[in-house]
């Protein structure tokens, strides 16, 4: 594999993690950087969430061994509102619901927390506005979704589409997008990869959670891993999404000797 | 997955900015309470005779009475013969102007945030200030007599206004109501008196801010307010006290009264001391407050944030009597640590075609208690009664309690009466989501609870809602994290 550049943006080294007791992540290995886009596939349960959930920093999650640094910095040691603030962006397999809290109020303090930690000033709220519309439009998403409580009663497709204004918004160093794809339409799908298509640059990279091929054709991944048990069973250029499209995952079952 | 759990449950309280003591010349009777007291009291104040008679008559009748049973309330024994019935900020002369005021006195308020000089500069409200028993300032108060409203301390009303007062005073709530209507009439010592003639509509938002200051006294006061044929007020009520490791006592009596086609709407931002977080100190607030849709199509609106007290234990009413009258009560109660509310509102409708909403909504974490308890009553005239009830808890944490205990009488079968309620927790999920975009977990529970509340904050005057949604924040800091 050809990498393009030599500085590291992530880099997760024997990683476990536990939910309830129950090891779910068993030494994950991989690096990220930036202007990559890798792509995690593998069979329901093997762990996708999880890790992207644990490189998010969610609580309920303990990591058990491993380290995971970002940017030079230990990522295990930031809160989860800090990870977000360092440039870490999660788009949910399910976003969650927020009644009463409107999308506007919930951005304007997102955004606000994210200057407020690089030292600089509120937004205005003219400014504001106009980065809304701005970005709303990468995702073409309606002005009456906006103006709602946060996912409160949006359709699933919605929901995604919402998750992708958040990361224009919020304009992360590593977007982790996590099943983005399941649940969209044709339609929507092309409007979400081309909305994380505009957002690439040779700066920050994107980690794609997928099943499907179909997203893989917008959003070209450099890499494919295959997360199983646990563990990063197989990595391999765009060739090997495309197999596993094809012939689904016993074959690798079978190569490792299951 | 356990430290996950300690976030929704682990509660400290945010330090309660308002504990400072106001080191001022203080003039305090002592402890105990018996006819002479009384007598002390009124005689203090230079009050007319039927005025001490009211008052005696109330006295005799409190001390038949027994100890109010509390339904979900838990609280010691009050010894109502260790509390100082009378304190008041020691006057050299009576103030004329605010140069007069004991500059202590004004510093104390500036640090409320309630600066009487700049509400008297800028912000077009009027304010009337009492510290613990006694009216220290009540600003605007020419401005406003040009239009021939009446806004100033009860003891003035008693002796510039005393047809008004003897006229309405007690004809809401009688002394014999309860309890703590009983001690009150008995021993009441100051409160704001506000009188709105027929068509005038009171040009700012009129507020009383209540301090308790003094040590082992309590706070009594006493709110009267009428407004006459086509007039409309809106009036605001704030409160805080000093950190003080024993329990005070706080009984107010607030009587509205609302003549034909009058609108009053009454808010109430109440931050009295909640005591510390192992529930130690704090006030009891026992309030009753009610209002009589007198006059045809005339309205009462309640409005009220609950953060602070130890135990809060108040009903604003509305007796619909007129014609076409509307009531309406919007309510946002905040528990946290050992707090106990049981807060809620009476809506009584005598006349025809008469309307009440109630909007309720409880917050409780940490260990505390929080009751909606409510009564509809649509009586045998009241032709084509309305009620709409929401009553909505929000939990944060396992070991708290929410209830609601809403009670109809109806009477007539015109009547549509609807009540719905809802629980709701904030869940682990919704805080990891808001941390993931950048919101720490204080300020995600301040979004949520905001968001929850919203619906009552913005029945609050403007220039409130911003102070009554930071104070929800503050209330609740530490509850989550
Ligand atoms: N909060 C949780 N509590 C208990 N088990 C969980 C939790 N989250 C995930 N798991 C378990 O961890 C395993 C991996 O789940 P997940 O990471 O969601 O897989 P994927 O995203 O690859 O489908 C599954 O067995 C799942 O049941
Ligand atoms: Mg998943």
């Amino acid at each position: 594999m050809k990498r393009r550049k030599f500085n590291l943006m992530l880099e997760i080294k024997n990683l476990h993690a536990n939910v309830n007791g129950k090891e779910i992540l068993r030494g994950i290995n991989l690096t990220v950087r930036p202007g990559e886009v890798h792509a995690i596939m593998g069979p329901n349960g093997s762990g996708k969430s999880t890790l992207s959930s644990v490189l998010a920093g969610n609580p309920v999650f303990e990591v058990t061994e491993g380290e995971v640094t970002f940017e030079g910095k230990n990522l295990l040691d930031l809160a989860p509102e800090e990870r977000s603030c360092e440039g870490i962006f999660l788009s949910f397999q399910y976003p969650v619901e927020i009644p009463g809290v409107s999308m506007v109020n919930f951005m304007r303090t997102a955004i606000n927390e994210h200057r407020k930690y690089k030292k600089q000033e509120p937004i205005s709220a003219s400014d504001f506005l106009k980065l809304m519309r701005e970005k709303r439009e990468v995702v073409e998403l309606d002005n009456k979704l906006a103006s709602r409580s946060v996912n409160e009663g949006f359709s699933g497709g919605e929901k995604k589409r919402n998750e992708i204004f958040q990361m224009a918004m919020l304009e992360p160093k590593l977007a982790i997008l996590d099943e983005t794809d399941s649940g969209l339409d044709i339609d929507a799908l092309r409007i979400v990869a081309n909305g994380v298509n505009k957002l690439k640059s040779e700066h920050n990279a994107t980690l794609v959670i997928t099943h499907y091929q179909r997203l893989l054709d917008y959003i070209k991944p450099e890499f494919v891993h295959v997360l199983y048990k646990g563990k990063i069973v197989k990595s391999a250029g765009p060739e090997l999404a495309l197999e596993l499209e094809e012939k689904g995952y016993d074959w690798i079952k079978k190569e490792l000797g299951e | 997955m356990q430290e996950e759990k300690d976030i929704l449950d682990e509660v400290t309280t945010g330090d309660y900015k308002y504990g400072f003591v106001t080191d001022i010349d203080t003039e305090i009777i002592p402890i105990g309470l018996n006819e002479d007291v009384v007598r002390l009291i009124s005689s203090k104040k230079n009050e007319p005779q039927w005025l001490l008679d009211f008052r005696l008559k109330a006295f005799r009748y409190w001390v038949t009475l027994p100890m109010p049973e509390w339904a979900h309330l838990q609280i010691p024994e009050i010894d109502y013969q260790s509390i100082s019935y009378y304190a008041a900020p020691r006057k050299k002369e009576g103030p004329k102007s605010l140069d007069e005021v004991d500059p202590e006195l004004l510093k104390t308020f500036d640090k409320l945030g309630i600066s009487l000089v700049e509400q008297m500069a800028l912000s077009g409200m009027a304010v009337d200030a009492v510290m613990d028993s006694v009216s220290v300032k009540t600003t605007f108060k020419e401005k406003l007599a040009e239009m021939g409203v009446i806004f100033c301390s009860f003891s003035e009303a008693v002796h510039d206004y005393p047809d008004l007062v003897q006229k309405y005073l007690a004809s809401v709530v009688p002394y014999r109501d309860n309890f703590y209507a009983a001690l009150n009439s008995a021993v009441f010592s100051d409160g704001s008196f506000v009188y709105i003639p027929k068509g005038v509509r009171c040009p700012m938002e009129l507020s009383t801010y209540f301090r308790i200051n003094a040590a082992n006294t309590g706070q009594f006061e006493r709110t009267l307010i009428v407004a006459d044929d086509d007039a409309y007020v809106s009036y605001l009520e704030g409160c805080t006290a000093p950190m003080r490791d024993e329990n005070q006592l706080h009984a107010a009596i607030v009587e509205i009264i609302a003549h034909d086609r009058a609108e009053i709407k009454y808010s109430t931002v109440q931050n009295w001391y909640p005591g510390d977080k192992d529930g130690k100190g704090g006030i009891y607030n026992f309030v009753t407050k009610r209002g009589i849709c007198k006059g045809d199509s005339s309205k009462i609106s309640w409005t009220q944030v609950e953060t602070g007290s130890a135990v809060t234990w108040k009903y604003p009413s509305c007796i619909l009597q007129g014609d076409n009258s509307v009531g309406e009560f919007y309510s946002v109660a905040v528990t946290n640590n050992h707090q106990q509310a049981d807060t809620g509102t009476k809506m009584i409708h005598l006349g025809k075609n008469t309307k009440s909403t109630i909007v309720s909504k409880g917050i409780s974490a940490g260990f505390s208690q929080n009751s909606y308890r409510g009564l509809v009553r649509i009586t045998k005239n009241a032709e084509n009664a309305r009620n709409h009830s929401q009553c909505d808890s929000l939990l944060l944490s396992d070991k708290c309690g929410a209830h609601t205990f809403p009670y109809m009488e109806i009477n007539n079968e015109t009547a549509i009466v609807e009540h719905e309620a809802t629980t709701s927790k904030i869940s682990e999920d919704q805080i990891f989501y808001c941390n993931q975009r950048g919101i720490s977990t204080e300020d995600a529970v301040g979004l949520i609870v905001n968001g929850y509340a919203k619906e009552v904050m913005n029945k609050l005057p403007m220039e409130f809602a911003v102070e009554a949604q930071k104070l929800l924040a503050i209330s609740l800091e530490g509850s989550v994290g």
